[in-house]
């Protein structure tokens, strides 16, 4: 929960409202400016008129390069970031060839399989020699290879579902299976906080959209009854039926779901239930399967589980899991099943290695090391986070840790200072966020090693200092060795039961 | 007694007449006489007033108690997630044993493969392949990340600066999925109040972005020029406000569900003419058409400016997954920010994006591909005009040649099983790989049905006479 100290409020408005004056000063002189020159829009209507982009002229380009900074190699534990340069005041900026190695803080590379892997690269290369890096055709034509098949069995089973359909890529999964399983008629009911996907999925589909409370099972219960109880707007009749949706992890706040409430709440009801996996998936979990596992939810239970595999297992693309009658029906009627080309070969092979690793049946225990490790770092760094006095969200065990910034001109502050002393940080503002919580979200990876984690640690302590983000007292020392002993012991313990089952 | 009523009768009269005779009242109040009616009147005024400002009476409002509203919850029945499975959905495809090249493998036996819109025969390639080993050796798979986060690895700006400079444009963008492109560009730049001009036979993906946009979406008849002119006219005509609004024409080059070519010189002195921005999409004609594969303004002879925007899905001729799109400067600018299958996605695969680069390469090295290509299609053409009962739908330049029923059942449901029928037995006998239409339910184009064969430059001759052959036999067979 983000606790907002009111002078920090007041502040980040006063910045706010002094961009934004800045920002209209600046177009009242570009229209007085303007006046002379002619315009060459010939009687077409302007792309944008007026104030629509006025947030990405005025506010956005001057730190536009805090984003969408490119790489030139593995999206890895360590990055080599390109420089850039600008000559307009960041309104265009140009590649040079020059590029600094950076820890990586930034990327979803839960599980470490974004680089070459010894089990998973030779592979899939032989697969892209079989296959090549495209089938040219859509699933149900001539675009299903074997491969295929063969994954759906895979991520089905572990899953713990009866079937699975896969697609070529994460976003267009929600957006075109949501149509399908509802329409006119129907509720869907998704949490405040969902992702854009599944938003623009929920409007695609023609079904009346009511939201809840951020992770608040009462609140959906009491709109659950209210919403049964009155039936369709403006006619009352009942509905066709209620589908919930939820995600694993949100990936702005690093929380977990509240799953098993919101399945007894929804069983209760009658309601269906979907849940987006999408950085839950792999990441979490003592066996790497997810939010179900971790908090103890009978995969059963929840109707649709949808997940994508950019995240933990280093590839490309979505699946869906349901029951089978479920998973025929959308073979047969999906639109990104019926039009969409086919999920790249060499990619579903990435899959299916990265799963065959997690569940240990490439032979060696990588897998098991690999999730041990991932909870391990998560724990670590948030816990010294805390200790530092940020302010960090999310809960134990997520991979996700996002850190408040508030203030707009901390977000380029911080980033720029972090990139110089070469941590490589994503900072998050809005839209993606609310305008007052401004964030600096971190991803933490099986890739990092402890140093690199002390490293970028220390590093972010000293911007932190600098910029002014340690909105907590600091922990004082003695109780900090006291906490961390206790910790490091749960944790040993923790290790060898997990490796103890997933050994045998 | 009787004497007692008349006296109390005439008390009465006597009350009553002094009543009448009295002088009227007069009150005199701070020394001003007020007379007695006056107060009645007064009062009355009073009383008035206050029923004026009485609430008009409404029914009261009983709220459902909690124990109604648990009863409701205890009744209500959802339907099941999806509709009973019925024989039709039970059908699975064929699963290829080996890359989708003109002869592939299907079932242990090796079988010519019209189902692939490898146009230009770039699958299996030497030196594509090469470079996507490379690529995966340096960057793995994924890119773990979208393009605002880390996720733009420098192939991506490599990819985009060259499509760019292929086709002559200032700059394009690319995205991680072919479809997703077309419906993420169109609500990006139409927004409510918009007014979108489309073709009634366009695909999925396009009908999904004009959902989304929420502007007023107007449709012509499939490629027609004269129901295009008409709707510009009256959308146009006496309309002061349609000046302030944005207008948009959207199109696809080779239509996918009928395909038919666009004629886009025409096109394009409409939009000139009534100030329509236009849309292009070019999924299946970039890289087959025009001289050198530049698509359909190039075969037009029609300057690239002159089109707003250009998308394209890359997983055909180019043989790779992905989408791109291009325009002015300000038009990919935009996307940049604003378009939802860019920012909130993960980017596309390196090696991918490097398999494109050198598609292109190889487009721009080798531009015989493309008269090999149309040499085919100009064969398999003729081969095809002859089936008894099948005739073709589709442009004699298209690369996807669409056949459909000369006479048609009454439903397109039983179209489609004649046609299945047909693509089955040519498999079976004949080892010919060929695909029938499938229709989404949420589709709501309405174009006829039909067999699509794609046409690929790697095609050798006697493959196309051997699917001409076996198309004749199997149709006479199934639809005699």
């Amino acid at each position: 929960m983000v606790r907002l100290p009111y002078t920090t409020a007041l502040t980040t408005l006063f910045s706010y409202g002094l961009l934004f004056a800045f920002g209209q000063l600046r177009d009242l002189f570009r229209k007085l400016l303007d006046w002379f020159r002619s315009k060459d829009l010939k009687g077409y209507a302007p792309i944008c008129l007026g104030l629509e982009d006025f947030y990405v002229r005025r506010l956005y380009l001057r730190i536009q390069d805090c984003f969408g900074r490119p790489i030139a190699s593995a999206p890895d534990a360590w990055i080599d970031v390109v420089e850039r340069y600008s000559n307009d005041n960041n309104k265009t900026l140009h590649r040079t060839s020059n590029s600094t190695k950076c820890l990586n803080l930034g990327s979803y590379n839960y599980l470490g399989f974004a680089a070459a892997d010894e089990y998973c690269t030779p592979r899939v290369i032989e697969s892209l020699k079989k296959y090549s890096p495209s089938t040219c055709s859509v699933r149900v034509d001539g675009g299903t290879t074997q491969l295929h098949a063969e994954l759906e069995e895979l991520v089905a089973r572990f899953v713990g579902k009866p079937a699975a359909v896969l697609f070529g890529m994460g976003y267009v999964t929600n957006s075109a299976i949501i149509p399908c399983l509802i329409g006119k008629g129907g509720l869907l009911i998704s949490d405040s906080l969902n992702h854009n996907s599944i938003v623009n999925g929920a409007r695609g589909s023609g079904a009346t959209v009511r939201v809840f409370q951020h992770n608040s099972p009462s609140h959906l219960e009491e709109v659950l009854r209210e919403q049964i109880a009155e039936g369709q707007p403006r006619t009352h009749r009942p509905w066709k039926k209620i589908i919930v949706i939820v995600e694993g992890i949100y990936s702005m706040e690093g929380e977990l779901c509240k799953l098993p409430e919101i399945i007894a709440v929804c069983k209760k009801y009658k309601a269906y239930t979907y849940l987006d996996e999408a950085h839950s998936i792999g990441a979490i979990g003592k066996s790497g399967r997810g939010v179900c596992e971790l908090l103890g939810v009978d995969p059963a239970d929840v109707d649709i589980m949808m997940g994508t595999f950019t995240k933990s297992f280093g590839s490309c693309g979505g699946y869906i899991a349901a029951s089978k009658e479920i998973i025929q029906y959308l073979k047969y009627t999906c639109p990104a099943h019926l039009y969409a080309t086919s999920m790249s070969p060499p990619a579903v092979q990435q899959v299916i290695s990265a799963i065959k690793v997690i569940l240990g049946e490439d032979g060696s225990n990588r897998g098991a090391q690999k999730l041990a490790r991932i909870r391990e770092n998560s724990n670590f760094f948030r816990s010294e986070l805390q200790k530092m006095g940020f302010e960090v969200l999310g809960d134990n065990d997520s991979p996700v840790m996002p850190i408040m910034l508030y203030n707009p001109a901390k977000i380029p502050a911080f980033s720029r200072e972090c990139l110089r002393q070469n941590v490589a940080v994503v900072t998050v503002a809005f839209p993606a966020t609310p305008l007052l919580l401004a964030r600096a979200r971190i991803c933490i990876s099986a890739a990092h090693t402890r140093e690199d984690m002390i490293k970028g640690l220390e590093v972010i302590s000293k911007v932190g200092d600098l910029v002014g983000i340690k909105y907590f007292p600091t922990e004082p020392p003695k109780l900090a060795k006291e906490a961390h002993k206790k910790r490091e012991s749960s944790i040993v313990a923790e290790r060898f039961c997990g490796c103890d089952i997933i050994g045998v | 007694m009787m004497s007692a009523l008349m006296n109390m009768t005439t008390a009465l009269r006597d009350w009553v007449s002094a009543l009448y005779d009295a002088p009227p009242t007069r009150a005199v109040v701070f020394g001003i006489p007020i007379d007695g009616h006056l107060v009645v009147e007064a009062l009355l005024i009073v009383v008035i007033l206050f029923q004026l400002t009485r609430k008009s009476y409404k029914p009261p409002k009983r709220p459902l108690t909690e124990k109604e509203i648990d009863e409701l919850c205890e009744e209500w029945m959802p339907e099941p997630l999806c509709p009973p499975i019925t024989e039709d959905m039970q059908t699975e495809p064929p699963t290829l044993e080996s890359a989708a090249r003109p002869h592939t493998t299907i079932g242990g036996k090796e079988v010519i493969n019209f189902a692939s819109a490898n146009y230009l025969g770039l699958i299996a390639n030497e030196k594509i392949i090469g470079s996507c080993i490379g690529s995966l050796e340096k960057y793995g798979v994924g890119s773990c990340g979208p393009r605002g986060f880390y996720g733009t690895i420098d192939v991506h700006l490599d990819c985009e600066t060259k499509i760019a400079k292929f086709l002559g444009t200032p700059d394009s963008i690319l995205y991680s999925y072919g479809i997703s492109t077309i419906f993420s560009v169109i609500p990006a730049f139409c927004k409510k109040g918009d007014i979108i001009v489309a073709d009634e036979g366009v695909q999925w993906g396009v009908q999904n972005g004009l959902y989304l946009s929420r502007s007023t979406v107007v449709y012509f008849k499939h490629n027609d020029m004269a129901s295009l002119a008409n709707t510009l006219e009256k959308l146009t005509r006496g309309n002061k406000r349609a000046e302030k609004i944005r207008r948009y024409i959207v199109v696809e080059a080779i239509y996918q569900n009928s395909g038919q070519m666009a004629p886009l010189d025409e096109i394009v002195r409409l939009k000139e003419k009534y100030r329509f921005r236009l849309i292009l999409e070019e999924s299946h004609s970039f890289g087959v058409l025009g001289n050198s594969g530049r698509g359909l303004a190039e075969y037009y002879g029609v300057p690239i400016e002159k089109i707003d925007i250009i998308t394209a899905g890359m997983g055909n001729a180019l043989a790779t997954d992905g989408g791109f799109c291009t325009g002015s400067v300000r038009v990919v600018d935009h996307q940049r920010l604003s378009s939802s299958g860019y920012v909130f996605s993960a980017s596309l695969p390196p090696y991918l994006a490097n398999a494109a680069i050198s598609a292109v390469d190889y487009l721009e090295e080798n531009p015989s591909v493309l008269t090999t290509l149309r040499n085919n299609i100009a064969l398999l053409w003729k081969g095809l005009s002859d089936v008894p009962g099948l005739e073709i739908a589709s442009h004699p330049l298209s690369p996807i040649i669409f056949l459909k029923l000369k006479k048609s059942t009454s439903s397109p449901k039983g179209d489609l099983q004649l046609l299945e029928q047909i693509a089955k037995r040519a498999l079976e006998e004949d080892s010919v790989f060929l695909v029938t239409t499938k229709r989404s339910s949420l589709d709501r184009c309405r174009l006829p049905v039909g067999i699509r064969l794609f046409v690929s430059a790697g095609h050798s001759e006697s493959d196309l006479v051997k699917v001409s052959n076996s198309l004749k036999r199997v149709a006479v067979s199934v639809l005699s």
